[in-house]
């Protein structure tokens, strides 16, 4: 299997690629188009800004080639909000896989923004993920989140329900790290390789 | 439900883990990524390392070394010591750190903060503040403790929010080392006052200083050091001990 990672501006490529190398899968780190298009799998990391991120991958049309792929995508944490349509983080426009709009966390006297550490995952009917990741924690850091919608695979709640994972057609996503998710991590990579 | 987060906090000296008792008196505590991969395994929920090597020749040899760390552990780790630049930061986010701490020169030089979080986003910029009460008030110290500053912690922790730190790191200097507990009156109050999570640390020695300081202090994350390195408290028995007392823990 042939497994790629788009190489761009986000924070976590090293993280992920550490993360793969751990479970023994071969992968390389690209953002040649031909490459990405070839491959069986992709991975969308993302650890940034929306409006940056964006405009990077429209200047390295990077945007186009995302939204071309029919091979199973899994976008992770800014990777999955930027498959959404539109993000409240400086009102950007997003690749539209996902006909959502990304809002802010409103913080609450007991709920400090961004979410940040180890929340529990609760599983919707026929989730892509691992059945047996009901209930276990994931390393959440976000201040934006997708609100749930029909194509949420998983919830998990912080002052609102919000999407911890998403699936349509071929595009997966996890709002949380799987790479910094110790076991959970690994199960949830482990599922997407699966699909 | 978001849990409580334990965070053993690794000094590093020459590539090797020490901890200073009271910010002085170095005892060795062995190799980092052995140690960080241990704490991982026996359920930390993140890791510090803090590179307090004095040079800068040195200080070029801890990239590798966080990189090694990323390579072989499964959970989030912080990194700091020495950092005063955005220059300073993008190697070690490269390598694989999920977030850097600064201290001293986020005083010098306030602007940092602003930088960073600009540069790297907020959720990865923590600011260390080390302070002890003087007077009736806490003043915070740069340097390992060593310099007092005009600066008064919950004005600086309150002015690093609003110029982009996504967390705060408390270290109470006249705590850290007792082994009574965290201080709570403070971490408390830093909690009302901030919108962004705040990491308690100093005073751990036993147990329910963890649950007294997410209870009284409030504070949605605990760090320590010795104790762990020197086995006097275990991180499964830590968690056990918590969640039996119905604390929120992974």
């Amino acid at each position: 299997m042939k497994l790629v990672i788009i190489k761009y501006n986000a924070g976590n490529i090293q993280s992920v690629s550490f993360a793969l190398e751990r479970l023994g899968v071969d992968f390389t780190i690209t953002d040649q188009a031909e490459a990405i298009q070839q491959a069986d799998k992709v991975i969308f990391p993302g650890v940034g800004e929306a409006s940056t991120t964006m405009r990077y991958l429209h200047d390295k049309k990077l945007d186009a080639v995302i939204r071309s792929l029919r091979q199973p995508v899994l976008g992770i944490c800014l990777g999955m909000q930027l498959l959404c349509k539109h993000s409240e983080e400086n009102d950007t426009p997003c690749l539209g896989i996902f006909d959502e709009t990304v809002k802010r966390f409103e913080p609450q006297p007991d709920k400090k923004v961004p979410h940040m550490g180890w929340n529990n995952l609760t599983l919707t009917a026929n989730s892509w993920l691992d059945p047996a990741l009901e209930n276990k924690f994931a390393y959440f850091v976000h201040s934006y989140y997708v609100p749930v919608n029909a194509h949420t695979s998983s919830l998990t709640e912080y002052t609102v329900p919000f999407s911890a994972a998403m699936h349509r057609d071929n595009f997966y996503a996890v709002q949380f790290h799987p790479e910094k998710s110790a076991e959970a991590g690994v199960l949830v990579l482990q599922s997407f390789l699966n699909v | 439900m978001l849990t409580k987060r334990i965070i053993p906090c690794l000094d590093i000296k020459d590539g090797r883990t020490v901890k200073g008792v009271n910010f002085v008196n170095i005892r060795d505590a062995g190799d980092p990524v052995e140690l960080g991969a241990r704490y991982a395994q026996e359920g930390a929920d993140e890791l510090v390392f803090l590179d307090i090597s004095a040079t800068n020749e040195q200080r070029k040899t801890f990239a590798s070394l966080v990189r090694d760390i990323a390579r072989h552990i499964n959970i989030p780790f912080t990194v700091g010591g020495g950092i005063s630049s955005v220059a300073d930061v993008a190697p070690l986010l490269e390598a694989g750190a999920d977030k850097v701490s600064v201290n001293s020169a986020a005083v010098r030089n306030p602007g940092l903060i602003d930088e960073l979080s600009r540069a790297f986003g907020a959720q990865c910029i923590v600011l260390a503040i080390d302070a002890r009460k003087v007077d009736n008030a806490w003043v915070v110290h740069t340097h390992g403790g060593k310099n007092a500053t005009d600066k008064k912690l919950f004005t600086w922790a309150k002015e690093g929010q609003e110029r982009g730190a996504g967390e705060i790191l408390f270290t109470s200097m006249d705590h850290d080392g007792t082994k009574a507990g965290f201080a709570n009156d403070a971490l408390s109050k830093l909690h009302t006052l901030l919108q962004i999570p705040v990491i308690a640390s100093g005073g751990a020695g036993a147990a329910e200083h963890f649950m007294d300081t997410f209870i009284l202090g409030q504070a949605d994350a605990a760090l320590a050091a010795s104790i762990f390195h020197f086995g006097e408290v275990k991180l499964p028995d830590l968690k056990g001990y918590l969640r039996q007392r119905g604390i929120s823990i992974r």
